[in-house]
């Protein structure tokens, strides 16, 4: 089957489904208690009834609901993601500000999360009732099972407090200039325990099904002719059954991404790591509308392209979607 | 034309981090082990003894509610960076006496109705253009326009005459004794007419982001929601001055992580510091830490419980009483609060030279509440309630406030009140419902600021009874208060405005729209390494011009 339509197929679906998203948020949000020209007020220390007017009129909050949805939709479709309320500056600003940041956590972490969780599924694999799988699946239930906001202030407590291994907070050392490799190198030291966080939390699913594909795989006939040629376990594992069982692992991948954009919301504000969630939970505290529908708007974007890639990823790797055999042919 | 000193001859009783406790209170042990580590840190405080040494960075905790860096147009909190970055004319001593700034000296009219500042002659902006007496005429207009107590300060001014570009005058349509006062930078920043004089409005300019400035720090960089960078003026006007080369202020969301920075020396200065009240002590155990409680008193934070006197059952005043029969503040304050806080019996902060004694204190009494209750007509039913009320509390000053409202809960409870506590989603969910007067009472805070003129008449004046908060929200109008708080806010007689704001007090404490529990008292931890950290009156929220770090 052709990709082509296909994908403009998909590219259409997604464009619709960004669309009723953005429809849902808008009104989601203004449904939500608490005037913004008040919080904008509240910065200011309190304000008179005038002032209180101006500011209204200023950011258009005087306007009917619909009115204001309907400026949205324009200003939307001409690429405008309006300016914030509470720092009175272009919302694309902000968020390209704080996107680079999110998504070297959120790649990290999810790479983390891939290497390690496969690697643990594979262990847990080679014995089910062993001693290793029940110690791989207690490890990562009990990671699975613990709050990323609780995982992260005990990290900070142990690595940042108690052994000074890690820094507290942020994304590099504010009181140095670094530049180049040494700021890279500090970035790296920072986005350590922030990266770790949000990889437990997501570890273990991958293991779970990196374990159940492997135990899947290893009992096809092809493992069997592979042993019977007499290849080492090793071999067997890594290179014949792995390959087959990572698939389910990949598409469980590209379906995470969302999961670990909202999970980074968590991580960012524990680190004080300067991301995209950060901002968001500053903005919905902030009642900055434009800002939180400006940060919704590039989070479906995102989840929505990373599904697609996915889509499109294992239409390339395994041959029998490729040839239009999906129904049946899709991994498990 | 002769000096004049606006405000009282008298100082103010010099600040001791102890003496801020209650000389009554009876601390039990976590208070006592408060006040020792307090006195401790108090006797180790860094001071001047050695030469200060130039350089070094400073990264201070703040909080992440930065909107922009013009405090012509804001108040609260985050207005304090501002002060780094903008000059006022004076500036004022421990004892609120006005200390030349921008302008070095001067002179006041007999009538008390032309103020002549003769400014700096080489105080230029940091784009090096010279500060003139234009630049001050414009900024007290913008602020009079725009600043949320613009009004309160400045209603009085009449113009500013501008005779030579070093002297500013200004005319009074009537004596205003807060004037002095409202000049400091943090009230009056003095703001580049060239910059923000285009015609724009002042409140969302775009230079309120990366602002052009004339004090000791100029604007490098901010980063929202993650730092901001000032550095040091080379071109300050006061010789010397600032020490440090950069201050970075770094943003935090947690308390406790902005506190763990601290200790891991990420951090080194944190005002405001969101600690409870009982973290207090085990911080001051800290060899590398310094904690205070000093100065603030500018700003004169009180916490109260705000009562809706348009609806029942709080518009009836016998209601109100046994609300405030029923508190035993001494157990709030010494034992809830460690006795950290120092209680707060009517409007005005203790530290206030008008502040009056011997208001009624409303010593707790659970019959005279019940009595009272009775009185009202609310009887008890079979389970014993008379009445059910809900209270809302702000989620800022959690100890003194969240903390008191579950207190104020479980005593309301032994008199036959049944409270429902409302806690906030957030700040704007709070402060519409209050600000929308849609509450029955609430625990609630404002800062008293250094005259009652700017901070205190608002929350009375029948004339401020609007739906925004930090105004008259309880809907409280007496025309007597009126007539004083108008009267103390037009003379100069320092002895007459003692007399107008004690009576002031003594209507508002008997007539109870408010009762005030305790006065919050701001957290300052730093690193040993900083060097005389500014406790005076304004705290952090003055010139960082003194500070030096000893590395």
């Amino acid at each position: 089957m052709r990709l082509a339509p296909i994908l403009g197929r998909r590219l259409l679906g997604a464009a619709a489904l960004i669309a009723a998203v953005l429809l849902l948020n808008f009104i989601l949000i203004h449904l939500a208690p608490g005037d913004p020209a008040l919080t904008i007020a509240g910065g200011m220390g309190g304000v008179t009834e005038e002032i209180l007017r101006d500011i209204r009129r200023a950011y258009g909050l005087d306007a009917p609901l619909h009115s204001q949805l309907l400026l949205y939709t324009e200003r939307m479709l001409s690429g405008d993601l309006g300016r914030s309320l509470f720092y009175n500056a272009p919302v694309l600003d902000l968020i390209l500000e704080r996107l680079g940041p999110t998504v070297l956590l959120v790649l990290t972490a999810m790479s983390v999360a891939l290497a390690l969780g496969t690697f643990l599924g594979v262990l847990a694999s080679r014995r089910p009732g062993g001693v290793v799988a029940h110690f791989v699946t207690g490890v990562t239930l009990a990671g699975y099972s613990a709050p990323a906001f609780w995982v992260g202030i005990l990290l900070l407590l142990v690595f940042s407090a108690a052994i000074p291994l890690f820094p507290v907070s942020g994304m590099y050392d504010v009181r140095a200039d670094g530049a180049g490799l040494p700021r890279a190198l500090d970035v790296a030291h920072h986005l350590v325990l922030p990266a770790i966080t949000l990889a437990i939390v997501f570890l273990a699913q991958y293991s779970r099904i990196a374990r159940a594909s492997m135990l899947d795989v290893l009992g096809a006939d092809y493992i069997r002719t592979a042993r019977a040629k007499g290849l080492s376990d090793r071999a067997v594992l890594y290179r014949h059954a792995l390959r087959n069982a990572a698939l389910p692992v990949v598409t469980l991948a590209g379906l995470q991404f969302g999961n670990m954009l909202s999970g980074a919301v968590l991580v960012e504000t524990v680190f004080n790591w300067p991301g995209l969630g950060l901002l968001a939970f500053e903005s919905i505290l902030r009642r900055d509308h434009p800002t939180v529908l400006g940060i919704l708007f590039f989070a479906t974007a995102m989840v929505v392209v990373a599904n697609l890639l996915t889509d499109i990823a294992y239409r390339i790797v395994d041959p029998r979607i490729r040839a239009g055999t999906a129904a049946t042919g899709r991994p498990r | 034309m002769h000096d004049t000193l606006m405000h009282p001859p008298a100082p103010r009783p010099p600040r001791a981090r102890p003496a801020r406790f209650p000389a009554t209170s009876v601390p039990r042990s976590f208070a006592r082990a408060t006040i020792f580590c307090l006195a401790l840190a108090a006797l180790a405080a860094p001071t001047s003894a050695t030469e200060p040494g130039r350089g070094g960075t400073l990264v201070v905790a703040g909080g992440a509610g930065l909107r922009h860096l013009n405090p012509a147009v804001q108040s609260g909190a985050h207005t304090g960076l501002g002060v780094q970055l903008f000059a006022g004319l004076v500036r004022v001593d421990d004892g609120f006496r006005p200390r030349p700034y921008l302008a070095e000296r001067w002179e006041i009219s007999g009538d008390g109705l032309s103020y002549a500042f003769h400014l700096v002659p080489d105080a230029r902006f940091h784009d090096g253009t010279p500060i003139t007496a234009e630049d001050v005429a414009f900024s007290l207009a913008v602020v009079k326009e725009h600043h949320p107590f613009g009004i309160a300060m400045f209603d009085a001014v009449e113009r500013v005459d501008t005779p030579d570009p070093h002297t500013a005058v200004i005319r009074l349509s009537r004596p205003h004794p807060a004037l002095m006062q409202s000049l400091v930078p943090l009230l009056m920043p003095v703001i580049p007419k060239h910059v923000f004089g285009d015609g724009r409005d002042p409140k969302t300019h775009p230079m309120n982001a990366a602002p052009v400035g004339s004090g000791p720090f100029r604007f490098k960089e901010w980063a929202r929601g993650r730092h901001v960078i000032l550095e040091r003026n080379e071109d300050f006007f006061i010789e010397g001055r600032p020490f440090l080369d950069r201050i970075v202020v770094k943003f935090f969301n947690l308390p406790s992580v902005r506190m763990l920075a601290l200790e891991k020396g990420e951090v080194d200065y944190y005002p405001f510091a969101g600690v409870r009240f009982r973290d207090v002590a085990s911080i001051a155990d800290n060899p590398d830490l310094r904690v205070s409680t000093g100065g603030y008193e500018a700003l004169g934070p009180v916490n109260y419980v705000e009562f809706n006197l348009r609806k029942p059952p709080f518009d009836d005043l016998r209601v109100r009483r046994a609300v405030a029969y029923a508190i035993d503040q001494d157990f709030l304050v010494n034992t809830l609060h460690g006795g950290l806080p120092r209680p707060g019996y009517g409007p005005l902060h203790h530290s206030s030279p008008f502040h009056a004694d011997g208001l009624n204190r409303y010593a707790v009494d659970l019959e005279r509440a019940a009595t009272l209750l009775d009185e009202a007509g609310y009887e008890p039913d079979a389970d014993g309630v008379r009445l059910r009320v809900v209270l809302d509390y702000p989620p800022f000053h959690a100890d003194s406030l969240g903390t008191g409202a579950n207190y104020i809960k479980s005593q309301l409870k032994k008199v036959g009140v049944a409270v429902r506590l409302r806690a906030p989603a957030d700040l704007p969910s709070w402060a519409q419902r209050i600000g929308s007067w849609d509450y029955q009472f609430t625990m609630n805070s404002h800062w008293t600021y250094p005259d009652p003129v700017i901070g205190v008449h608002r929350i009375y004046l029948c004339g401020n009874i609007r739906k925004t908060i930090w105004s008259n929200t309880q809907g409280y109008c007496n025309e007597r208060v009126d007539a004083l708080l108008g009267e103390a806010g037009s003379t100069l007689d320092v002895a007459r405005r003692k007399a107008l704001y004690g009576e002031f007090q003594r209507i508002v404490s008997e007539e109870l729209p408010l009762y005030f529990i305790n006065e919050e008292p701001y957290v300052t931890v730093s690193h040993r390494t900083v060097m005389d950290p500014p406790e005076t009156v304004w705290g952090a929220m003055q010139p960082l011009d003194r500070l030096w770090l000893d590395r």
